[in-house]
């Protein structure tokens, strides 16, 4: 027997969320464990989660898992469990809105706000603008974010600051467009980030790396804008609107 | 949402267009109706990027004259007819094809991050079907790619784009049923809120239906959960016909177990099959070009070693796709996702060991028909008549470039050309005083009854196990081999199965992001969509494309060189003809297919 604790809360039942225990036979071949909340639901159609392309390339299920970070769809119940235990919660950090569905506001918002689109106001070719695969070679590793928010909702800092901290994904994709010699609003996307907060509340904890289900490294392409930030003319006004050093 | 909604207790939401569904289609609609002017909303069931388009891989084929500065839009066009096994819309195919490379320039522009060649132009992969010179040139390589995530790389430029021209979203707004006036013309839907439950009328003057596939009609697909045939369930349920809905691709490599794609590319790279004797059996079937022959062909093939007792693994139910030896550098360069798919789902690594493969439902080459501009239109009388107010495009539309068998790659090609198509045409007919006249109040009631009798439901069938019995029945009956007494059994067997589907219960009658209500009235959906798919098939007594009966295993072109018309209506089948009369050039009349 599995013994399987999931958060739940229905806003018009529930004065305060609580933790559901639901034993059910450990499944004979290894399931996802995604999986195992279709086979819970069956039996309990009242609960809620997200899910869609169920193979890891869509973002739906992130949700903390025995208390890290992951995507139901692509984490095993083998490598999940803890002897027969699993405990399921919602993605930290974010207001709930039903069981595991979590309000992903905030997380859009920080995404939005970096400019997540390409700005050349140059007149295109009539074919595509030529691209060397070393310069291409520099996306790879940014654009393959899914938008899951397991990253973000893993950081202290992004905890504490939602909506002034930018947060790992939402700055891993202003390196992507920072990264892309197709763009030409380097500056002014540096402009944007030159604040005691959008970048400079992130302090290394490396959570954002070991939360990313596609293997991704947030942390690497902060350090990116940091080094930008410093050597650009962005950087000496940091300090002066804190009071604080960065 | 206890009580009873009629079109007095819901707030009414205006819009110049709507567009249900945020995929590919929907998002490129958008983006081109943003820039108008309009009012618009693009209507979500999920936050766009989760869209089923984000899990395409190998790529979007189109003659940009890359690979090969000599590649020629009518080649492609070629394979494309050829591939549809003559029933593709050859004016429709036209227009895609020479439409295209201005298309995939403008996601270039837009910022897509192809994959590219050493002289910095975008990257082009072989892909089955393939050809140049109208078959006569040997393989083609076509298939523009982002290594192998180019959908989450389109679908996730669509979006960053949508944001850049401000478009509005519903996002996680689930669309119920169309709204219709007396004249039958369509002004929008009713939809609510997932996660507060609210319940909306959303009129507007263009409807337009994105809302994808519906391989969830299926037990083995390769898609996502939440394709569910929405659009087409809420346009069958008004009473509006579908088109070709017998025609559903299986392609060649789904994980075998688990469902996931394995991309085409990966045989376009240098991969290719073998069966449990170790034999390449793609070279007994296809000749010429193997495995790179067109997806039904494919799959047929290795059903046929599969029957044959040539399969592989304890249960010989499945064959091997073998890519070790293309080398760690190329699998990790071009193919990174699927290595990454391969090790969690099959838990081997391409690398060193082949993946098991099976043929697994893919792609709905049906859907409500269409012209080139998104306008969809019904039967009457045997007559085509358009139905004001309603568009498609997309995997929901059939407009129809994809005839009887879709070849890889130009599912991608399609949404955003006739997206962009559907978004340029509403826009310069609204502009220009087009439109639908207002609904009543007891339309809209019409259009309320199902949520309703969902909501107040004290008793019937749980969710689940009608749609595990739905799909079972499909994939038993429907499946890659069709046999007319399987399949009257099939359609016996639906009958109940609507019969049950219609009498659900929902227990959890609860407002915020009631998962059950929404897979509740998916499951709805889903049973229209098999129904038209079912009776489509059973009259089609032929083989052609995707369709192929072992009862008729011959093309029949005197009797069935057409498309099937399912009415909804009476459930009846009638035929249409086959668009032979491109533009700029002369048509390519039917000839035997051989690869």
């Amino acid at each position: 027997m599995l013994n399987i604790n999931i958060y739940r809360y229905n806003p018009e039942q529930d004065k305060f969320p609580y933790m559901m225990n639901y034993e059910i036979e450990k499944p004979e071949k290894d399931i996802m464990v995604l999986d195992l909340l279709h086979l819970l639901k069956e039996n309990d159609p009242s609960l809620s989660f997200r899910r869609s392309c169920r193979e890891g390339v869509c973002g739906s299920d992130g949700m903390s898992i025995n208390g890290k970070n992951g995507l139901a769809c692509i984490t095993a119940l083998s490598d999940a469990l803890k002897g027969d235990r699993l405990d399921i919660r919602p993605l930290p950090g974010l207001p709930v809105i039903r069981d595991l569905v979590v309000d992903m506001t905030q997380f859009y918002n920080q995404y939005e706000k970096i400019k997540p689109f390409l700005q050349n106001d140059t007149t295109p070719p009539e074919q595509e603008r030529l691209q060397s695969p070393a310069d291409r070679d520099k996306l790879d590793g940014l654009y393959e974010c899914i938008l899951c928010a397991c990253c973000s909702t893993s950081c202290p800092s992004f905890w504490w600051n939602p909506d002034k901290f930018v947060g790992p994904a939402a700055l891993l994709q202003a390196y992507r467009f920072l990264a892309d010699t197709r763009d030409l609003e380097k500056d002014s996307r540096l402009d944007d980030l030159a604040d005691p907060f959008s970048v400079y509340r992130c302090h290394g904890i490396m959570n954002c790396v070991a939360a990313c289900p596609k293997g991704l490294n947030p942390n690497k392409a902060i350090g990116e804008i940091k080094t930008m930030l410093l050597k650009g003319k962005s950087s000496k006004n940091i300090i002066a609107s804190d009071g604080v050093t960065a | 949402m206890t009580n009873i909604i009629n079109a007095n207790n819901i707030k009414t939401l205006e819009f110049d267009a709507l567009i249900i569904g945020g995929g590919g289609a929907g998002m490129r609609t958008s983006l081109e109706l943003a820039k108008s002017g309009l009012k618009t909303a693009v209507v979500s069931k999920v936050f766009p990027t989760r869209s089923h388009t984000v899990s395409a891989q190998g790529g979007i084929t189109c003659a940009i004259q890359s690979a090969d500065p000599n590649d020629d839009w009518r080649w492609h066009m070629y394979d494309t007819v050829k591939g549809a096994d003559f029933i593709g819309d050859q004016d429709a195919i036209e227009y895609m094809c020479s439409e295209g490379p201005k298309a995939v320039f403008e996601l270039e522009h837009m910022g897509l991050p192809f994959s590219r060649f050493d002289n910095g132009r975008i990257y082009q992969r072989p892909f089955g079907g393939q050809s140049k010179d109208f078959g006569k040139g040997g393989q083609a390589a076509r298939t523009c790619a982002a290594a192998d995530r180019t959908g989450h790389a389109l679908l996730h430029t669509l979006y960053q784009n949508n944001i850049k021209e401000g478009s509005n979203f519903l996002n996680e707004w689930f669309a119920v049923d169309l709204v219709k006036n007396s004249k039958n013309e369509v002004t929008g839907v009713i939809a609510f809120s997932i996660e507060s439950g609210e319940v909306a009328h959303l009129k507007a003057q263009a409807t337009v239906l994105a809302t994808g596939g519906a391989g969830r009609i299926y037990a083995s697909t390769t898609n996502a959960l939440i394709n569910t045939g929405d659009g087409l369930g809420m346009s069958l349920r008004s009473g509006f016909a579908a088109q070709d809905m017998e025609m559903w691709q299986f392609h060649p490599t789904g994980i075998y177990g688990a469902g996931s794609l394995v991309t085409e590319g990966c045989r376009g790279e240098g991969g290719y099959l073998v069966n449990g004797e170790g034999e390449r059996f793609m070279e007994r079937y296809a000749p010429n070009v193997k495995d790179l022959a067109g997806r039904d062909v494919v799959a047929r093939s290795m059903v046929l070693e599969i029957l044959e007792g040539r399969g592989c693994g304890e249960k010989k139910d499945h064959v091997y796709l073998k890519l070790d030896h293309l080398g760690a550098d190329v699998l990790n360069s071009k193919l990174p996702g699927i290595c990454e798919l391969s090790k969690t789902f099959a838990h081997v690594d391409p690398v060193y060991h082949p993946i098991p493969v099976v043929p697994t439902c893919h792609y709905m080459m049906g859907g409500t028909p269409t012209n080139i501009h998104g306008q969809a239109f019904t039967r009457i009388n045997s007559e085509d008549v358009t139905v004001p107010g309603l568009f498609a495009a997309g995997e929901a539309a059939c407009v129809s470039v994809h005839g009887a068998n879709r070849l890889g790659g130009n599912s991608l090609l399609d949404l955003i050309v006739f997206g962009r198509a559907a978004g340029t045409f509403i826009q310069k007919e609204l502009s220009s005083g087009g439109g639908v006249e207002s609904a009543s109040n007891s339309d809209i009631d019409n259009s309320l009854e199902r949520l309703n009798k969902l909501n107040e439901s004290s008793s019937g069938h749980e969710t689940a196990p009608v749609k595990k019995e739905l799909q079972t029945c499909m994939q038993n009956y429907f499946g890659v081999f069709r046999r007319g007494e399987f399949m009257e059994k099939g359609v016996a067997e639906l009958e109940e199965i609507r019969n049950k589907a219609e009498n659900l219960y929902l227990s959890d009658k609860s407002a915020a992001f009631n998962t059950s209500r929404v897979e509740a009235l998916e499951l709805q959906n889903l049973v229209e969509v098999a129904e038209a798919t079912a009776i489509s098939a059973l009259h089609r007594n032929e083989s052609r494309g995707a369709h192929a009966r072992d009862d008729f295993p011959d093309r029949d072109d005197d009797n069935w060189l057409c498309h099937s018309v399912f009415d909804p209506n009476d459930k009846s089948l009638s035929k249409r003809v086959v668009n032979f009369a491109p533009k700029t050039m002369e048509a390519f009349p039917p000839k035997v297919r051989v690869y």
